[in-house]
């Protein structure tokens, strides 16, 4: 008989060596499957994981790390207080398109009016966009007790109904023949999220992520606020008794998640997208709820996990084009990675025990 | 003639660690006969029951059923030796119906539609009012109780264990209920009635079996018998005369005026109209049967649930609306019941579990930030002071054993200078030498100056430390007596004696 039996306490060690094993577990097992469809699993594997870092092309594919990394860990690190707490923010995605449309409606607003003043004050909307449709579920819950994950799910489809309403109407590029679209942001100097430095694809939303990574740090660390977060995820009620008013907890995770998906929307729509268009999201939202449960809901881990699901985003399109693997092998890799987190996780907390178990 | 007997235990033990929960019990029940099991709470009458159902292996001693050798080696087992038993605590699914809830219980459970037919009819032939398709979400405690009591009689039972049936009822409910159960015995059933209810025990059970530190200590007849001598023999006869001599007490400290609060949780019980002064220097001991207000009376005091304005009062200013964190600041410290999950965080270290009430007296908090060598200072400190086995404020508060934890949480509050503490069963599972270190604590906050209110089950306990007793009953507290030369037959009355008469505020 083999049993699960509880640590004592938590071991700390498999807690970071967890994500590790889940890596190589996906590595095996993704080669496996690569196999299976006929293709070289290690040349497969070294596609995804090394060619975007120092393959031939790797100058090109570098900055699209950071681009595609950047909106997944501002995002997963606002998720990822939520979720320390039980709060569970699931409509990120929609949050994101939010602060995007918000972002971009203020800084259309002045075109062509040319000032330093306005990306900052786009910055502010795209964050008060989020926030906005975050508070949405969050006043529900905490007002008549609905259920966030619900609500803010549902949001996500609000907000692409949106989405396609301002791209087809209020926000439509006038010079733009009738297509679809914003005016694109890119070729509008103050309103242009740009390389802070040509070519490597450093802008200001990869800036924005590094400060969200070491402000949740000193936040979970350090903080009133942060300890009461992570006593309400241990311990709800030991939470109360300890003074943890539950209905601000939930305003403030809920609204920090929002803002902060909103800013990612912002960075995004200003700088690499540029325009608002009907398919402007593509599901970073969701992919940062993987990347917060990879990176353990720790800050450093996050920033680690976004990075190595970039990886795998830009490997996997490589890996496309180069091998002819299909789009849904990669998908399923993918999934992979979450599942074999999930399942080395389980022994943090358990551990293997082989021989009978003793009747109590 | 002599029939053998329904059920008889003969020198049941069952020892754990550091404790004898069953010494040497023997008791035998007739057929149809209803018997109680009295005692205090830890005087082993769950482990007790929990053997004959099945749950727990005696360490040795024997048990007979109609004169056969019975030893349940899971609750399967028993249940199909005919033991039924009703828990205190319910195991039913809300979303479910009654009749869906019923099979997912049974072994073989038949056709839902048959099953209904088969609930309906014991409900009716029982006096048991209680729908079949009904959602329990739904249902009243009373009705949950019908739906695990019509489980155990659809299984036909030979001898039917209640464990505390009427905590969770209605006084009309409870009429109901007995009504039932004189009704199974009548027809041949025996019952097993757990309760601290010495009057309900009186009017319901025809012997009954007194337990007190797993030791069988006497057996009665309750008809027969007054609640004085019934409690006597549960609390043991010479109640210790306390250690204390009545001194002139300070200031009041603590003022309740009429508080009344409704209880968050659906099986909690409201305060109603609690009036009390706590003065400096002084010890309140506030006994009464579980589940009679104790936790709420707690949080009401802690600042976790807040009350009306005008009704709690500290020093003369109204606190009523005041947060937990604001009470401490002023003063103002609690230890819960529960530790693992409301007094401390069970995966968290010691030092974030101090961290957890002492942020604001012990200054582990400037502007917000946190100072963890500071809180793992004071983490050692509790260590220390109060001989907390621990290899050190690193581990996590569940790797304690739950009376090095007690220690922890009571001296927690203890270091932080309180002037008026409360806490709610002190010493709780905790050994002998280790409860009486933390009695002498709290003894030496009072000796310094501060109100000190004991919420205990523990009447020994409350006697020996306290300068006043009152009672819990129903959300109610009773008038505040000196403890020195209270009778038992005194403290019994105050814990709910009486309590019949209070029908009408329900």
């Amino acid at each position: 008989m083999i049993r699960l039996e509880k640590r004592p306490q938590a071991s700390q060690a498999f807690s970071w060596a967890a994500p590790v094993l889940a890596v190589l577990a996906t590595m095996f097992f993704g080669g496996l499957l690569f196999a299976a469809l006929g293709k070289d699993p290690l040349a497969s594997i070294t596609t995804i994981f090394w060619q975007p870092l120092f393959g031939d092309f790797a100058f090109y594919y570098r900055p699209q790390l950071l681009i595609k990394g950047a909106p997944l860990v501002l995002i997963a690190i606002g998720l990822s207080l939520g979720f320390k707490a039980g709060i569970w923010n699931i409509g990120a995605e929609g949050q994101y398109i939010m602060g995007a449309i918000f972002g971009a409606a203020a800084g259309l607003a002045f075109y062509p009016t040319e000032s330093v003043l306005i990306f900052p004050f786009m910055i502010l909307a795209g964050a008060l966009g989020g926030w906005i449709w975050a508070m949405i579920p969050a006043i529900l819950k905490v007002k008549f007790g609905t259920n966030e994950i619900l609500v803010s799910l549902m949001l996500v489809y609000v907000a692409e109904q949106f989405l396609a309403s301002m791209a087809l109407g209020l926000l439509k590029n006038p010079e733009g023949f009738g297509f679809p679209g914003s005016r694109n942001l890119q070729q509008y100097g103050s309103a242009h999220n740009a390389e802070l430095i040509a070519g490597s694809g450093m802008h200001w939303g990869v800036v924005a992520a590094l400060i969200a990574v070491i402000f949740a740090y000193v936040l979970l660390a350090r903080h009133r606020l942060g300890f009461a977060i992570r006593v309400t995820g241990e311990a709800p009620r030991a939470a109360k008794f300890s003074g943890v008013n539950p209905t601000r907890l939930v305003l403030f995770c809920m609204g920090m998640s929002g803002l902060l998906a909103g800013l990612a929307g912002m960075f995004e729509v200003a700088g690499p997208a540029g325009q608002v268009t009907i398919d402007f999201n593509v599901g970073y939202g969701f992919t940062a709820i993987i990347v917060a449960f990879l990176g353990r809901l720790h800050p450093f881990g996050i920033l680690l996990a976004g990075g190595l699901m970039a990886l795998t985003y830009i490997g996997g399109d490589i890996a496309q084009s180069q091998l002819g693997l299909p789009a849904a092998a990669i998908q399923v890799f993918q999934g992979m990675l979450l599942f074999f987190l999930l399942a080395f996780d389980l022994f943090t907390n358990y551990r293997l025990r082989m021989g009978r178990a003793e009747v109590a | 003639m002599n029939n053998p007997p329904l059920l008889a235990l003969s020198g049941l033990t069952k020892a754990y660690p550091g404790v004898v929960a069953n010494d040497d019990v023997s008791l035998t029940i007739a057929p149809g006969e209803v018997h109680a099991l009295l005692g205090e709470n830890g005087a082993g009458k769950s482990t007790l029951v929990k053997m004959i159902y099945g749950l727990v292996k005696p360490d040795s001693g024997t048990m007979q059923m109609h004169g056969t050798p019975f030893h349940p080696n899971e609750p399967r087992a028993a249940r199909a030796a005919g033991v039924g038993m009703v828990f205190q605590h319910f195991s039913l699914f809300d979303a479910l119906s009654v009749a869906e809830n019923i099979a997912l219980g049974m072994e073989d459970a038949p056709k839902l539609g048959t099953l209904s037919k088969q609930i309906r009819d014991v409900s009716e032939a029982y006096g048991l009012p209680l729908s079949p398709d009904r959602i329990v979400g739904d249902l009243s405690a009373g009705e949950r109780q019908r739906v695990e009591i019509i489980r155990c009689l659809l299984q036909d039972p030979k001898l039917l264990i209640m464990d505390e049936p009427t905590s969770v009822l209605t006084p009309q409910e409870v009429e109901i209920l007995f009504k039932t159960l004189r009704k199974l015995s009548a027809e041949g059933t025996a019952i097993l009635y757990i309760s601290h209810k010495l009057e309900e025990i009186r009017s319901l059970c025809d012997s009954a079996t007194i337990l007190r530190l797993g030791k069988v200590v006497g057996h009665c007849t309750p008809s027969e018998t007054s609640a004085r001598d019934m409690a006597e023999m549960m609390v043991g006869s010479i109640l210790k005369t306390p250690l204390r001599t009545g001194k002139t007490p300070g200031d009041v400290l603590l003022d309740l005026r009429g508080l009344n609060a409704k209880s968050p949780s659906a099986f909690g019980m409201p305060l109603r109209d609690i009036s009390v002064q706590v003065r400096a220097g002084e010890v309140l001991g506030i006994g009464g049967v579980a589940g009679n207000g104790q936790d709420e009376l707690l949080a009401a005091l802690s600042g976790e649930n807040l009350s009306q304005p005008g009704m709690v009062f500290f020093k003369g200013y109204d606190i009523g609306q005041l947060s937990p964190i604001a009470r401490r600041g002023l003063g103002i410290l609690a230890a819960p019941e529960e530790r693992l999950g409301h007094a401390a965080a069970p995966d968290m270290t010691l030092t974030e579990n101090a961290m957890l009430t002492g942020a604001v007296r012990e200054k582990l908090e400037r502007r917000g930030m946190l100072n963890w060598p500071a809180a793992t200072r004071f983490a050692e400190r509790i260590i220390k002071e109060f001989d907390v086995r621990t290899p050190g404020p690193g581990n996590a508060a569940r790797s304690l054993s739950g009376g090095n934890l007690q220690k922890f949480v009571i001296g927690r509050e203890v270091l932080q200078r309180p002037e008026v503490l409360v806490v709610n069963q002190p010493t709780w599972g905790v050994d002998a030498s280790a409860a009486a270190s933390i009695r002498q604590a709290l003894l030496d906050l009072a000796e310094n100056g501060a109100a000190v209110i004991v919420i205990s089950q523990d009447l020994d306990e409350l006697m020996e430390i306290s300068d006043r007793f009152a009672a819990l009953n129903e959300g109610r507290l009773s008038e505040p007596r000196p403890a020195q030369g209270l009778t038992v037959d005194e403290i019994g009355l105050m814990m709910g004696g009486a309590h019949g008469m209070e029908v009408a505020h329900v």
